[in-house]
């Protein structure tokens, strides 16, 4: 045993200096996630300032008022832990549900409802694939129209009406992570949620104005905007912004 | 690979060491095996060659393409008219075919059935049932009565156009009239008590003498003067044991007080012509065409 430890040893170029960073924990942890970090912010980092990360799709808005309640409730009730909102371009995918999804479909959403695990079917098309009836008695209970289904009733959704007290905060939250709703927009927010599920509301053309391609109808068949009304009018507006047969996608992507 | 330029050798094993120390404990430097390290070099050129090949350097407004020219959308549009240009003669054949004599082109017959079949699964079965037997409210496709007429052309023309809904301004439409505020609480039990006894079910007969005019001013007009339906309409034949929302007391009181409304997507937005003519196909051999 030699009374100098051999690291003492002098080392030659750079290789040899990694001494001095071992010796020093803090230094060494700080580096360690620096190397580590690189993959993320090389993989990552670009995708925020790229141009062609979302290409510019003619006919992608944001969502309405009671489009958003209705994907707050699709959130709270955990939707996304069946269903998928992404069309993968894939054949066999693009035959089921149709044309693959584009970033863009999906901008406006925070956060994203892209998911991976599909227990029931993708949901990034399902808008007006089935009547407003339809959705009401599969919500209900599930198994009145698919017997073979496995999803829980949401009956439920009915009993409750869509408070429009906090829609302005609801609608000014998602611009302040950047979805560009105007002041407008924002002002008439408690409106806009209750007047969408009322075909005879006077607002029937500001509406679609403000939200081009919105579908203006009550939803549940009851009185009253109820959650159920809400969530139907998300399902029945999910993957229609895009028309498909004037916009082609840039092919080479 | 060492860095230390001295030379410390283990007694034991004979081995260079590291040259740490962590009291009196030693590292013994055995070189990687070399199998190993080419692996680990080989791996090294092979991700470099990989992002020269495909998309992968971000640069300043885009990402590096590639030499090889790969992109996933070219991918699966590839993959898609792959399948389309084998399917093209017979999918043009069945386009422009004349659904009332397609069987007698038995190779096309087959194709068009067994195509429709998975359109079916796909669009239609969740309404419709798997086996196409319906639900309340949605009707069933086996039997032979049909709202809307149950030959080619009809069903071709509802599977296209759809029902009743905003999407499609060819769809069919029809709406009955809502009687609650319209008849009296006696009327509407006067007008369910005679269709029960138009329909063969167990009636009140004096109700159902007292609706008979009832009918005949305010059904009639669409359901037909015996009851029957018409088809130009969609208004449903009332005399027989079929019935899309129920035919029981308390099912045809909500009917008569706040009517029904149906809706079917249009079809012809989202299937190819083909696929339009291979569901119709489809439906109609399942029991019913006519």
């Amino acid at each position: 045993m030699s009374d100098t430890t051999p690291n003492d040893a002098p080392a030659k170029g750079i290789l040899g200096k990694h001494a001095f960073l071992e010796r020093s924990p803090t230094l060494l942890l700080v580096s360690s996630l620096l190397v580590v970090a690189v993959g993320g912010i090389v993989e990552i980092a670009p995708l925020f300032y790229l141009e062609g990360t979302i290409e510019e799709v003619e006919g992608v808005r944001p969502y309405s008022p009671l489009e958003l309640a209705g994907r707050d409730i699709y959130i709270r009730e955990g939707c996304y832990l069946c269903h998928s909102q992404m069309i993968r371009p894939m054949r066999d995918e693009v035959e089921r549900y149709g044309h693959y999804s584009l970033a863009a479909e999906s901008m406006y959403d925070h956060p994203f409802q892209w998911g991976s695990k599909r227990t029931g079917p993708d949901l990034a098309r399902v808008g007006g694939k089935y009547s407003d009836a339809w959705h009401l008695d599969h919500l209900i209970a599930p198994t009145s129209v698919v017997p073979e289904s496995i999803m829980p009733g949401y009956a439920y959704l009915l009993d409750t009406q869509v408070n429009a007290e906090y829609t302005a905060d609801l609608v000014s939250t998602h611009r302040f992570v950047g979805v560009p709703y105007t002041d407008e927009m924002i002002e008439v927010a408690a409106a806009d949620v209750l007047a969408q599920a009322d075909p005879d509301t006077d607002a029937y053309d500001d509406l679609l104005e403000r939200y081009p391609g919105a579908q203006i109808r009550n939803f549940d068949g009851e009185p009253g905007v109820s959650e159920m009304d809400a969530l139907i009018a998300y399902l029945q507006m999910l993957g229609t912004t895009v028309d498909f047969s004037t916009f082609t996608p840039d092919a080479s992507r | 690979m060492s860095s230390n330029d001295h030379k410390d050798i283990d007694e034991v094993t004979g081995t260079d060491t590291t040259g740490h120390d962590w009291d009196g404990i030693k590292e013994l430097n055995n070189p990687l095996p070399r199998w190993w390290l080419w692996s680990f070099y080989i791996t090294i050129v092979w991700g470099i060659a990989y992002t020269i090949a495909y998309p992968a350097w971000p640069l300043v407004s885009s990402a590096t393409a590639g030499m090889l020219g790969y992109s996933t959308r070219a991918e699966v549009a590839q993959e898609i008219a792959r399948f389309e240009d084998a399917n093209a003669e017979i999918s043009a054949q069945l386009a422009s075919a004349d659904l009332n004599t397609l069987l007698e082109n038995e190779t096309l017959a087959r194709f068009a059935t067994s195509a429709g079949g998975a359109v079916f699964r796909n669009n239609c079965s969740q309404c419709h049932g798997s086996g196409a037997a319906g639900f309340t409210g949605y009707p069933n496709l086996l039997d032979d009565d049909w709202l809307w007429g149950g030959d080619f052309e009809n069903i071709e023309y509802t599977i296209r156009h759809g029902i009743r809904n905003e999407e499609d301004w060819d769809a069919r439409y029809s709406e009955m009239t809502a009687y609650d505020e319209i008849f009296t609480n006696e009327e509407v039990d006067a007008a369910v008590h005679y269709v029960r006894q138009i329909s063969g079910q167990e009636h009140d007969a004096t109700l159902a003498e007292a609706g008979t005019e009832l009918f005949m001013d305010n059904c009639a007009a669409c359901h037909g003067d015996n009851g029957m339906g018409n088809r130009d309409l969609g208004a449903p034949n009332l005399t027989d044991a079929i019935w899309l929302y129920g035919g029981d007391m308390e099912s045809l009181e909500e009917t008569v007080r706040y009517a029904r409304f149906g809706v079917m997507p249009p079809w012809g937005s989202r299937l190819t012509e083909a696929e339009v003519k291979a569901v119709t196909a489809y439906v109609h051999q399942l029991g019913g065409g006519e």
